[in-house]
């Protein structure tokens, strides 16, 4: 509240330079900086992240999903740092490449998702009208989907199936969540002064959505999208758990979890399964902190500083 | 009560050409998918020709729209079909295993409740003491913990470790139906797997009682009920419980929805013989016709589960029903 009317009090100082008021972007970082558990929940991130990208390209990913017949089932030792699994492959190399790989996807998945789901909810919700009913109808119909099914039904009519149709057909179901919420936002937005400011103005209505009412969206944007990307890693890891997400030969965090579907992995062998469980779960823990920080931060009533 | 005919019509009308558009997509996909039941049936030394045979006897080479015609007209008549690896009809199949996800989804949706409600009433009630604390601190877990690793570490620490449960079945082999002994043994199969789902979905349960309540507490009716001489503990149960359990009905109908994709982990983990883990073995053996019926029924499901929300909904707040 403070920060409020000093903002106030040196806009109507004259003769000096007015204070701007802080970019979206500086109240998310400088809310982020205040909350320490989300601070070190970024750090770790940063650092899971920053150490799986550098040492998978050190490690040979031929290599290590290689069947080794001789090393089957090896509990830790100093050759296999968490052992092998039944097909005598090196977890700890595995945990990286698997660790990298569905960052990655999560990443591609909660980036593509949210630039449909934007594009679609900005249009929508600015224009209103017959355009937003149509895009609507479209949302809901996906809205009813059972979505681990269809999915798991694409996933597996698709001929020569690989990342890239994985990939698009997790975002061709996953885009409708925040269209929704974008078109909201808009709806409310477009209603606002400045925007009938701009028309009278004579600004076209594409620059107006682009240029002036996706700013004013982008912490809401931000943080949806850092809580999607957690929601997004861990649908991905679920679904290689059941058996349709990666192939085998590129592991992901779920491969490894799916092997403990074996009672007797599952039982007594913990290497395999656990440090991939336990990864999925901090870093989705980590993420989420990041996002419940970041989205106190754009709800000013929230903010603690 | 003549606004809620009307609001439950109109929502049929829009459940219709969902369906059709729903069944339309599956049965393409299912068309779609690489080989069909007889590719991985029959083996290698049979003719060729005694083959194409058999499909053209099951119209497997006919157009889709003309297949698609066939099983829409047969499916509303009851018949799903028949199941290539079980050799039976999938009504008989899914009626089977019905049952079972039923009682699976009924046991988690009573321990979510039983879980939320007692947690959201402390956790609002005396917002920011300790224990408000302990129970925002575990729905910050359960809320990004994906459901198949707590299931997971549940079956590995519950049902291996300590021994305290079965690890999979939903009862145990050569019980007598009928007996008590028949349905403890289900009971006792089931616990686990709807205690480890329920932790998990009760938590957004959890967050959404405390939120209502700790709003509510600041309305002026309180404050009213509070001079007109209410105990605390009237205060509470009568005026503030009463409507912060309103939302909590309202989402019960979302709460079926979630069920949908979580019954699917939790019978695969558990190797719990229901809907999810026969959609999932069906889908890996191309047994079509099950697929096809599973997928359906659960979008039904889901349409069905949005539907009690709204209605609930609309019964609870008036500014929503629709005109």
């Amino acid at each position: 509240m403070l920060k409020l009317s000093s903002n106030k009090a040196g806009r109507t100082a004259t003769g000096l330079e007015p204070d701007r008021s802080p970019s979206g972007w500086t109240i998310l970082w400088r809310e982020m900086v205040r909350d320490k558990i989300a601070l070190c929940s970024l750090i770790l991130i940063a650092a899971v992240a920053a150490f799986v990208y550098i040492t998978s390209l050190l490690l040979d990913q031929e290599q290590i999903v290689r069947v080794d017949l001789f090393a089957l089932n090896k509990p830790p030792s100093s050759e296999y740092w968490l052992g092998t699994d039944q097909g005598g492959r090196d977890i700890f190399g595995q945990l990286i490449i698997g660790t990298r790989n569905s960052l990655t996807i999560g990443i591609v998945v909660t980036l593509l998702t949210g630039l449909i789901g934007v594009l679609v909810g900005l249009v929508s919700g600015y224009f209103g009208g017959i355009v937003d009913n149509l895009f609507m109808r479209i949302v809901d119909f996906f809205m009813i989907l059972p979505f681990l099914m269809i999915v798991i039904a694409f996933i597996t009519a698709v001929p020569r199936y690989g990342i890239l149709s994985f990939t698009l057909i997790m975002t061709a179901f996953l885009w409708m969540g925040i269209a929704r919420l974008i078109r909201s936002k808009a709806l409310q937005e477009r209603e606002l002064d400045y925007v009938k400011a701009s028309r009278t103005a004579g600004s076209s209505h594409l620059s107006i959505m682009f240029t002036q009412v996706l700013p004013n969206l982008s912490s809401i944007i931000i943080v949806t999208m850092t809580l999607n990307l957690a929601a997004n890693i861990g649908l991905e890891s679920g679904l290689s758990f059941l058996g349709f997400g990666f192939p085998e030969s590129t592991p992901s965090l779920g491969t490894l979890v799916s092997y403990a579907k074996n009672p007797q992995t599952l039982e007594s062998r913990w290497w395999i399964w656990l440090p991939a469980s336990m990864l999925i779960l901090v870093l989705m823990l980590s993420i989420n902190n990041v996002g419940q920080a970041l989205k106190r931060a754009a709800d000013a009533r929230q903010r603690r500083g | 009560m003549r606004l809620m005919g009307r609001t439950v019509a109109r929502r049929i009308t829009i459940m219709i050409p969902q369906l059709i558009v729903l069944s339309v997509l599956v049965f393409l996909l299912a068309k779609q998918m690489p080989g069909d039941a007889l590719t991985g049936l029959l083996d290698p030394s049979v003719d060729p020709a005694a083959i194409e045979a058999q499909r053209v006897k099951l119209g497997l080479n006919q157009p889709w729209h003309v297949q698609y015609w066939d099983w829409v007209t047969k499916a509303l008549q009851g018949d799903l079909g028949q199941s290539f690896r079980f050799k039976m009809p999938v009504s008989d199949l899914i009626g089977e295993r019905i049952a079972n996800t039923f009682w699976l989804s009924l046991a988690t949706l009573v321990i979510t409740y039983l879980i939320a409600i007692p947690l959201g009433i402390i956790s609002g009630r005396y917002n920011d003491s300790p224990a408000d604390r302990l129970i925002t601190g575990y729905t910050y877990v359960g809320f990004a913990a994906p459901l198949f690793i707590f299931a997971l570490l549940m079956l590995w620490l519950f049902g291996f470790r300590l021994g305290w449960f079965p690890t999979g079945g939903s009862v145990a082999p050569g019980s007598v139906p009928g007996t008590f002994a028949y349905a403890a043994s289900k009971l006792y199969h089931l616990l686990l797997p709807a205690v480890s789902m329920a932790l998990i979905t009760t938590v957004t349960t959890v967050q959404l009682l405390r939120s209502e309540i700790i709003d509510i507490k600041q309305k002026e009716f309180i404050l009213t009920a509070r001079a007109k001489g209410a105990s605390e503990s009237r205060v509470y149960n009568r005026h503030i419980l009463r409507n912060s359990l309103l939302p909590i009905a309202a989402f019960f109908g979302y709460e079926i929805t979630g069920l949908i994709g979580g019954t699917v982990f939790i019978e695969s983990i558990f190797s719990y013989p229901g809907m999810g883990e026969l959609f999932l073995s069906s889908i890996a053996l191309r047994d079509f016709s099950v697929v096809i019926s599973l997928v359906l029924l659960y979008g039904i499901a889901s349409i069905v589960g949005a539907l009690i929300s709204d209605l609930i909904l609309s019964m609870v707040d008036p500014r929503i029903r629709i005109k």
